[in-house]
């Protein structure tokens, strides 16, 4: 899996230009490009510099403690972790189904989730570069510059964001790293004193990220050439869906598009992802490139997050962000559907689905009272997949039968970002570098590119490995009438194709 | 009266960034602390590299020599140095490495099984040379404060960051120290 500008062929002879850190992303990213003598780009790469090894440490420890261990790999979606390992937990309890208060509490923790996520990506990180240009000084290219600027629209920003930290506290206990979810359910009620404090504000927040979609649409289409091509290429998209094709960031089944519009497949059963999903290392970052297996290595890399769902899903389940959702597909004759910008826009779609989401749940006597428990037959794998702010969420772990976790395996949302970022670096880099003196704000080009998907690099450095994995089939009497082996080179076989 | 603004520097090294986030759960806050404060290399800002600064916090512990150069370039240029959050304070969560050899990481990530061909552990120049254990900040640089919690909670950073700009010694109430 290479291509054109990651490698050039005699590095030795040529000018490094670094990006480092990427800023006003989160994590530990940095990008370099290697020009020639005429300034020419021969080589462009995002890289994830650091390694953190969780799923080894992991290992050991009990697994009613890996929902709150794990969710300290990022401070910012907390709660995707959080939520992806109780997924998980409750197939090792063998809660096959929450209670339907536990579901709707979890629910509401997520939308929390994804509203104080994406206001923080647009507000606090992405706003100078589209209402200020990025070309813009670099001492203008902050909050606080914005601030100054539009204070009413920081101010809602920063309101929108608390909002959903709100959301999050009172249904965890604490904004970062509190605790809900638990083995087959979760530990508490909302009171009705806390439905009501929710409530106070949720109204004036379902409006204000409706001006927020307003606004990017606005910006957008304001320079909707520039916009459409900025880093332009096509790929395929990756996300759950609920049974009826609905936009769903809590639970679904698998479905990828392929670039010209088909579905590859759809519904996929998560619990078997690795059906789906091959990963390859390179040398030069921690952070993997995951590929579709049906499309193979070179070809089967693919998009997640905000763009990829809404292109993906038949509908947006809530009246406003669907009305808003049709507005971006049929934008320009769907001129906007595989731009890399378009992701700030239908992120801003869903932070909308999650204020609507929020409002009507807040509503519902589910949360208030009702079992919040349930277990069942015990399991020794479990597998978890949400659609966190990112994207598709991976945790995957076995459980021995002392409850301590003997291996784990997380594909985290931006690592299927992986190959994405980098191609978009590769095309802004010829696009607006090649050829030319370099400069900060050209190089902010690149940064801006790699911005649109929001990427968590501190998630990324905990790339976890995949692994050797053997499914039997077995029948009602303990036969096994079939099995697939999938080995750490990617390949899946039959045990008796290795035998022969 | 117009005083000079404090200025500030934050970094997250071997972190998740929460502390960060903590910092910005003080919501409204925020607009009254860039009248005291402005801000020098941080995630919310393009500046790469550290200036002259009167604060510098520090989340996050060191896991490789990228973070050693960075946290003695705040060192050097920070005035009052931070140590933000339990793993910056002790190595927090990512110090739980630290009884295991880093090659074992290394295999069970990119290889699983020792020998297995197909899978190359990432190598390239360009990454920073890892650590074999990840320690917390002051065993690399001198630390004024220390701020505790998974993450210091919001208040605490308010408090700490008002005390400084009006010369006072920061004094935490009893609830804003967390050890969680």
């Amino acid at each position: 899996m290479t291509h054109p500008l990651e490698t050039a062929a005699h590095p030795e002879t040529l000018r490094r230009v670094v990006i480092d850190p990427v800023s006003r992303v989160e994590g530990h990213g940095k990008v370099t490009l290697l020009l020639d003598a005429d300034n020419r780009i021969q080589q462009a790469r995002l890289h994830i510099v650091e390694f953190r090894g969780f799923e080894k440490f992991i290992q050991g420890r009990p697994y009613w403690e890996v929902p709150v261990l794990v969710q300290r790999l990022c401070g910012i979606c907390p709660v995707s972790h959080h939520l992806a390992a109780s997924k998980a937990m409750d197939m090792i309890v063998g809660a096959t189904e929450l209670t339907p208060t536990a579901d709707k509490m979890r629910r509401l923790l997520h939308f929390g989730q994804i509203l104080q996520s994406h206001a923080l990506h647009f507000f606090h990180l992405s706003s100078p570069d589209l209402l200020f240009g990025f070309d813009a000084d670099v001492a203008r290219r902050n909050v606080v510059a914005v601030a100054a600027a539009r204070p009413e629209l920081v101010r809602q920003g920063v309101l929108l964001r608390k909002y959903g930290q709100e959301v999050i506290r009172v249904t965890s206990g604490k904004r970062v790293h509190g605790s809900c979810a638990i083995p087959g359910g979760v530990n508490k009620h909302l009171t009705p004193a806390e439905r009501d404090y929710l409530l106070a504000d949720i109204d004036r927040t379902v409006a204000w990220s409706r001006d927020a979609v307003a606004l990017i649409k606005q910006l957008y289409a304001e320079r909707k050439d520039f916009h459409n091509g900025f880093g332009y290429f096509k790929s395929a998209y990756v996300s759950l869906v609920r049974a009826d094709g609905a936009l769903d960031f809590y639970h679904g089944g698998l479905r990828a598009r392929k670039a010209d519009g088909e579905l590859l497949f759809d519904h996929a059963d998560y619990a078997t992802y690795w059906d789906r999903i091959f990963e390859v290392t390179k040398p030069w970052s921690y952070m993997k490139f995951p590929y579709l297996r049906d499309l193979g290595p070179e070809d089967g890399w693919y998009r997640v997050g905000p763009l990829a769902r809404i292109n993906n899903c038949a509908f947006v389940p809530t009246p406003l962000a669907e009305a808003e959702r049709i507005a971006f597909r049929e934008f320009d004759h769907g001129s906007a559907t595989h731009a890399n910008l378009a992701y700030h826009w239908t992120r801003m779609i869903e932070m909308l689905h999650a204020a609507e989401g929020i409002h009507a749940l807040l509503r519902d006597p589910d949360l208030l009272a009702g079992e919040l428990v349930v277990k069942g037959t015990r399991a020794e794998r479990g597998v978890g997949v949400i659609e966190a702010p990112r994207g598709t969420l991976i945790h995957h772990y076995r459980v021995n039968e002392d409850d301590q976790i003997v291996r784990a395996n997380l594909i985290v949302s931006t690592t299927h970002n992986n190959e994405a970022m980098n191609e978009a670096v590769r095309q802004v880099a010829l696009r607006y570098l090649d050829g030319t003196e370099v400069t900060e704000p050209l190089l902010n080009h690149i940064e801006v590119a790699i911005r649109a998907y929001d990427p968590c690099l501190s998630c990324a450095t905990h790339a976890l490995g995949q692994m050797p994995l053997e499914v039997a089939v077995v029948d009602a009497e303990g036969r096994t009438v079939d099995a697939l082996r999938r080995d750490s080179d990617g390949a899946v076989r039959r045990p008796s194709e290795i035998a022969a | 009266m117009t005083e000079r603004k404090l200025r500030v520097a934050t970094t997250s090294l071997a972190g998740c960034f929460g502390c960060h986030m903590s910092l910005l759960d003080i919501d409204e806050r925020l607009f009254d602390l860039v009248q005291l404060v402005e801000f020098d290399r941080s995630p919310l800002t393009d500046i790469k590299h550290c200036g002259p600064c009167d604060i510098g916090l520090v989340e996050g512990g060191v896991c490789n020599a990228e973070n050693v150069h960075v946290l003695r370039e705040f060192r050097r240029n920070c005035r009052i140095l931070v140590a933000v959050g339990a793993c910056a304070i002790t190595g927090g969560v990512p110090a739980l490495r630290n009884n295991i050899d880093l090659w074992d990481c290394f295999q069970e990530c990119y290889q699983y099984e020792p020998g297995t061909a197909g899978h190359v552990i990432p190598d390239d120049p360009e990454l920073p040379l890892p650590f074999d254990k990840v320690r917390p900040i002051y065993e690399v640089v001198h630390v004024d404060y220390y701020l505790p919690g998974c993450p210091p909670p919001a208040d605490a950073f308010w408090q700490l960051i008002t005390d400084l700009a009006a010369g006072r010694v920061p004094k935490l109430e009893p609830a804003m120290i967390r050890y969680d």
